[in-house]
């Protein structure tokens, strides 16, 4: 990046900024909601995309990863009468109890429920990242599952299937809008330094990159638990925003629709997971009509619950057999191609 | 614990490890040859359950031909996914692969919960299945005793298919090497369809008998199954049918030995089935039959 980039990146801060002023202060708290989740999509999306679309690794893991922060944020920043009264059962335990952070360490208790996460990811990826093969793929799916079963069976810790709720509501657009810029501006310079291309070398062919003196274990081992931070950072924001967490919270349906977003958007391109996430939250929203009951002149149409995830999941094998590129391939939108966009003098090579 | 209820432990294990031996083969088998974890697989097993249930309760037919009934449809469905899903992508790069498999999986699922809906429904046991055998002062439930005898009679069938028959060994030799074996005058398309047939057949086998042991049904039930099946494949070694019935049987007596051994952890089982699949990614990633594999460049 130029010093070109880096002043007009500042100056899209500044408009996304008073873009978020101008939400917070206009749109009603359903578009509110909506912005919200959009821009927590973004966080887990991209980071998501690093390890599947960058690195060329499939994980499943992320909403393992999102669990992990989640929790890890809820018991932090949960106040202690709060604990006392969601723990009747059985009581929580040390040092759980008793520590509870002010609302101005929320950022601590993101950055810490980010590393959670992404020490649980260098647990999946030490054995398997030194394979061929797709054993992350399914070892990262079982790590999920696990997190599923502990968080139902660990009640000391996690307060079983009831989940913890009051949990105060700190995340609003600022947080959301500014850690998902934050995300990008990060991941974007990740991917665009030598550790990006090493990743992207790994994705193109393991062996010729290790002969180019790349060490694909590494790299990739990098990478994954940079994923999983991002996906903690994403959770803990979710729960701080919905101010409850519980088992079923971060199910398999999340991994799913991340999957959705960054193959729609282009496996491997950023900024595509960008745009789809974005869109990806409206038409959730949108979809809803085809559950929901309609009537049309004497005539009524029942709703069927459930069948947004079956559009969803024949919408991604289609997008995988006719349309694998996605919308942006691997492409970037960068100010490079804005400018020539804008432009248009010299004839493109 | 005292020898017989050791023996009724040791019983229902081996019956619960022949069902995951049945479900790891299909894994085994299309890994062996596309290197592609058929997400899916444990969805068709789910079919097989369910088309039973309705061959039992509407059709109202004896239980062997609802059986049979299903076991074909089951194949049927297998040999739709690979035409529909999977074959368009085999020169696709191998990420696009498992994210359609995936996305099989995903969308059999919740095709599931609207069109049999998301209650769980009870499966009508036959008799044979009901009886309990007392067998030197141990009672064993009638599926404790069949369940494995039933699975080892499906897995010599399988295997004299696999190392005795013209296309088993048309499989093997695909899964060594696609296209040397395309040169020597075999349709592999078809050989990779045959593939798929098998699998989900014994998938279906597996499921029917699995509704026989647990007998509430309901279209979700297939993920932790098959999750745990494709980790018996690679305990077993992946691509090895014999390592994967070995798997099979390890991962179910471990589960139903631990926690008859401690009953506290009981709710903790499925963990320990994801860390011996962590022990031997790290210890012995080749699985106990599987051969060191030189990376071809």
């Amino acid at each position: 990046m130029g010093k070109r980039d880096y002043i007009l990146t500042a100056i899209l801060f500044v408009i996304l900024l008073f873009g978020l002023w101008l939400a917070q202060n206009y749109l009603n708290a359903y578009m509110i909601r909506i912005l919200n989740t959009a821009f927590i999509y973004v966080i887990a999306a991209v980071a998501y995309n690093l390890i599947n679309g960058i690195a060329g690794q499939f994980s499943l893991g992320p909403n393992g990863f999102m669990a992990l922060g989640g929790y890890t944020v809820a018991l932090l920043m949960l106040p202690v009468y709060q604990k006392i009264q969601v723990y009747f059962l059985t009581p929580l335990i040390w040092p759980f109890s008793v520590i509870t952070f002010p609302s101005y360490l929320f950022i601590l208790s993101l950055f810490l429920g980010g590393l959670i996460a992404a020490g649980g990811a260098f647990l999946i990826g030490f054995p398997t990242l030194r394979l061929r093969g797709d054993y992350l793929a399914i070892a990262s799916f079982g790590f999920s599952e696990i997190i599923f079963v502990l968080a139902n069976n660990f009640i000391p810790l996690t307060n079983g299937a009831l989940g913890i709720k009051g949990i105060p509501q700190y995340t609003n657009l600022w947080w959301t809008g500014g850690l998902a810029f934050l995300t990008v501006f990060l991941i974007r310079n990740l991917v665009n330094s030598s550790f990006g291309r090493a990743l992207k070398a790994i994705r193109e062919d393991e062996i010729a990159a290790q002969t180019m003196g790349i060490n694909p274990f590494r790299t990739k081992l990098l990478a994954f638990a940079i994923s999983g931070f991002f996906a903690g950072v994403a959770g803990g924001l979710f729960v701080t925003l919905i101010s409850t967490v519980s088992p079923t919270l971060f199910t398999f349906a999340m991994t799913f629709n991340l999957l959705i977003i960054i193959v729609l958007g282009g496996l491997g391109s950023i900024t595509g997971s960008v745009v789809t996430a974005f869109i990806f939250a409206f038409l959730q929203e949108i979809l809803r009509e085809v559950e929901a009951t309609h009537t049309i002149g004497s005539f009524t149409i029942p709703g069927i619950p459930g069948m947004r995830m079956v559009v969803f999941s024949a919408l991604l094998v289609v997008l995988m057999i006719f349309y694998r590129r996605g919308l942006f391939g691997t492409k970037e939108l960068s100010w490079d191609l804005v400018f020539r966009l804008f432009k248009k003098k010299e004839p493109q090579e | 614990m005292s020898f017989t209820q050791f023996f009724q432990q040791l019983m229902n294990g081996f019956s619960l490890g022949s069902l995951y031996a049945l479900l790891a083969i299909g894994y085994t088998l299309v890994y062996g040859i596309l290197s592609l974890i058929n997400f899916a697989h444990s969805d068709v097993f789910m079919l097989g359950t369910y088309f039973a249930f309705y061959m039992i309760t509407i059709f109202m037919l004896p239980w062997w031909l609802s059986v049979v009934i299903s076991v074909v449809l089951c194949a049927i469905v297998g040999m739709t996914i690979e035409r529909v899903a999977y074959r368009p992508l085999r020169s696709a790069p191998r990420i696009s692969a498992l994210i359609t498999a995936v996305g099989v999986s995903y969308f059999l699922e919740n095709l599931g919960l609207v069109v049999l809906g998301a209650r769980p429904k009870g499966f009508p046991r036959p008799d044979l299945m009901k009886n309990v055998y007392v067998i030197a002062g141990a009672k064993i439930q009638g599926v404790s005793f069949w369940v494995p005898i039933i699975s080892i009679g499906i897995l010599m069938v399988l295997l004299y298919i696999v190392y005795k028959t013209k296309v088993g060994m048309a499989m093997r030799a695909v899964a060594k090497d696609m296209e040397t074996t395309r040169l020597m005058g075999v349709n592999v398309d078809q050989i990779i369809l045959y593939t798929f047939a098998l699998g989900s057949a014994l998938a279906g086998a597996g499921g029917v008998m699995w509704a026989a042991k647990f007998p509430q049904i309901n279209p979700l039930m297939g993920i932790f199954p098959g999750w745990k099946a494709f980790t018996a494949a690679v305990v077993g070694g992946i691509g090895n049918v014999v390592g994967a019935m070995i798997g099979g049987f390890i991962i179910g007596l471990a589960e139903i030995l631990i926690a008859a051994f401690f009953p506290s952890l009981t709710g903790y089982k499925d963990a320990f089935v994801f860390g011996l699949l962590i022990l031997f990614l790290i210890i012995k990633p080749n699985g106990i039959m599987g051969e060191t594999l030189k990376e071809k460049v």
